[in-house]
């Protein structure tokens, strides 16, 4: 009896201790996994850090399941900003119904970013609520949170693993948005080790489904540091759905300044 | 005086161009047209009018920079002809605005169109352009008012001051229009309590911020009254009309834009102090929006804004203490359909109310069809609602954008 109650006691130690070992060693492994993460997430912003301003000419093909397409044009503007998130001037060239919309959006790495909207028909500067942020950009497969800069704070990472992507070795991340108004439960992002880029991203829908997944292709080198896609792809898997967005031109330091991310720079925006 | 304003404005247009270093001048045209067909539910009550109605208008503009894009010049015209009403067939210069801008400042001088204010469903803060009340019945269209405007562009906020040296009289349906009284308007002897009359030098200022998650507006406005008054009169030896008389007043405005939560709270108040009458008027509301709604795109939001007018039932509007109720349906498809629909009940008077559906959506890059309807629904003659309760209608219009 007294053996039998000493083994027991043995084996519910060893067994609490297996179980101790085990969680710590899951505790240091996620430790090291997320620091790498987080890690990864830095160096690729800080490769992009320095590029000032930049003006781009860009198209979006939208696809329906069935493959009819439709255009939608746009010029973005946009302004690195250093100690906040950048911010961004799109002015809607067509459809025609829509010429001379403008969006401003100032980003924010913790708060919600502020946004503005420039109607031209009745000349109103509409303030916009950016918690809407899942919501489809100008109906494409892009949400409005897909638009708006990569910032570190908005995200929780976590290194996967090594893996192959079209021949080039790359680091696999997970980012977990802490923003509950996100409508992604996490992302799965392939970085290429080499310069940082991302080529591909897994958008998961709050439920945990595959919701959508970005490709990049086609990068460009810029003033000799800043890596460019000129195309990306989202594709809803879903809703079998597609968007293309296409950079026709991109110029950099451009000589852009706070003053042509106002309020008031939306009404002059053509 | 018009004369005089244009040859200015002509005068800055040559200034410019000779300023341009290149004398290549590149101008964008693009612009509007639509037919649109009206069709009253009701049979009229004034035997001059009918139940359908076709129109068609037509809105170029053109636009240039210069200068590197510190000089720019628009021009946006507009020309209607309706089938039934002779007053609705008109136009008018919406823009003519020579702009320069510096680096924290702008100097606009022409013919412009300036909008103020928060509320979606009454613009009481926005002043500045004469309603061309014969186009719609939202009153969203206005008509081109002559100006120079100074504004500053400071991290204390914008700030304009405008001169409004011409003004521009209200439009009003004629006989053989729905959507008026029983008694013709005689825009052709408008009266003014201003000896000037209506070249009376009209002048106003806005301050205008954003504070974190709020926006807030001031303004302050001395001049003609954009809104007249009627006055009885015989035009001839029998023929009875109201002859429009637009007096002088000053009016305070403050408007209000916060961010709470997922909710945008909006709110406008006017005081208007003038020799007939002092008076104050507010809107506020909420709107609210769910992205995604029922595992869709679509996103539908919520809009819900009280209107208040101190003069009560002496109020030459309809919002005098009425509480709009509206949904927007937005469907984030290819074509940009949405569908706004809503009502305005009086809380006054149980049996005013009015109902409205507003949809539109794409049908390639050029052609656009939209669908407005209106229901009224009035038993009490002493509201302005009462001239409405028979003229109920829907419109289809098909608009190209070029």
């Amino acid at each position: 009896m007294k053996i039998l109650l000493n083994r027991k006691t043995t084996t519910r130690t060893s067994f609490s201790l297996l179980l101790l070992t085990m969680l710590f060693c899951t505790s240091a492994f996620s430790q090291s996994a997320q620091e790498k993460g987080l890690a990864i997430a830095k160096e690729q912003k800080s490769r992009d850090e320095g590029w000032s301003d930049s003006v781009a000419e860009t198209s979006m093909i939208l696809r329906n399941r069935q493959g009819d397409e439709t255009e939608r044009k746009m010029r973005v503007k946009s302004l690195e900003v250093i100690d906040d998130g950048d911010k961004g001037l799109t002015i809607f060239d067509q459809p025609l119904d829509v010429k001379g919309t403008a969006f401003l959006n100032f980003s924010h790495p913790l708060e919600p970013d502020d946004q503005w909207m420039f109607l031209p028909k009745l000349k109103k500067v509409k303030r916009i609520q950016s918690k809407n942020k899942s919501g489809p950009f100008m109906g494409s497969e892009f949400a409005f949170e897909d638009m708006s800069s990569f910032e570190i704070e908005k995200f929780k990472f976590t290194y996967l693993r090594d893996e192959q992507y079209q021949g080039m070795d790359c680091y696999v991340v997970e980012q977990v948005p802490l923003e509950e108004d996100s409508g992604y439960s996490k992302n799965i992002t392939w970085v290429d080790k080499e310069h940082y880029r991302v080529f591909k991203s897994e958008y998961y829908d709050r439920k945990g489904s595959l919701l959508k997944v970005l490709t990049m292709h086609d990068y460009q080198l810029f003033l000799d540091k800043f890596w460019r896609p000129m195309e990306l792809r989202m594709d809803n898997r879903q809703n079998g759905k597609s968007t293309d967005l296409i950079t026709h031109s991109l110029e950099f330091k451009t000589g852009l300044s706070e003053n042509d991310f106002d309020k008031d720079s939306l009404m002059r925006a053509r | 005086m018009k004369h005089t304003l244009i040859k200015y404005l002509l005068s800055g247009v040559v200034f410019s161009v000779a300023g341009a270093s290149q004398a290549e001048l590149d101008i964008e045209y693009t612009g509007t047209a639509a037919f649109e067909q009206r069709y009253f539910l009701q049979d009229a009550l004034y035997p001059q009018q009918s139940r359908d109605n076709a129109s068609v208008y037509f809105s170029p503009e053109l636009y240039t920079a210069l200068n590197d894009g510190q000089d720019t010049i628009l021009f946006r015209g507009f020309v209607r002809l309706d089938q039934n009403d002779q007053k609705r067939t008109h136009g008018d210069i919406r823009e003519f605005l020579w702009a320069h801008i510096g680096d924290d400042w702008e100097i606009k001088t022409g013919i412009g169109k300036v909008f103020w204010g928060q509320a979606e469903s009454l613009h009481l803060v926005d002043i500045i352009n004469q309603t061309d009340a014969i186009e719609a019945i939202d009153g969203e269209d206005k008509l081109g008012q002559a100006m120079v405007s100074l504004s500053l562009y400071k991290e204390w906020g914008n700030f304009t001051a405008f001169v409004l040296p011409y003004f521009r009289e209200r439009t009003f349906a004629g006989m053989d229009g729905r959507l008026r009284g029983p008694v013709e308007i005689d825009t052709d002897n408008a009266l003014y309590e201003s000896s000037d009359e209506e070249k009376n030098l009209d002048w106003a200022l806005r301050w205008q911020h954003t504070l974190g998650d709020w926006e807030v507006g001031l303004s302050y406005f001395d001049g003609t009254s954009r809104e007249p008054d009627f006055i009885p009169s015989m035009k001839g030896d029998n023929e009875f009309v109201l002859r429009p008389y637009y007096s002088q007043i000053q009016q305070v405005g403050v408007d209000v834009l916060a961010i709470v939560e997922a909710w945008i709270i909006k709110f406008e108040a006017i005081q208007r102090s003038g020799n007939m009458q002092d008076y104050w008027a507010m809107v506020g509301g909420f709107e609210y929006t769910s992205v995604g709604v029922f595992d869709s795109v679509y996103d539908i939001g919520w809009l819900v804004e009280y209107q208040y007018d101190d003069r009560q039932e002496l109020a030459t509007t309809t919002a005098q203490n009425d509480i709009l109720i509206g949904a927007r349906w937005v469907l984030n498809d290819f074509d940009g359909t949405e569908v706004l629909f809503g009502m305005v009940q009086d809380l006054d008077y149980s049996g005013v109310r009015s109902g409205f559906i507003e949809a539109s959506s794409r049908i390639n890059d050029h052609w656009k069809w939209r669908v407005d309807a209106y229901l009224f629904s009035s038993d009490e003659p002493t509201d302005i609602s009462y001239f409405l309760r028979r003229d109920d209608y829907a419109q289809f219009s098909l608009e190209y954008y070029f």
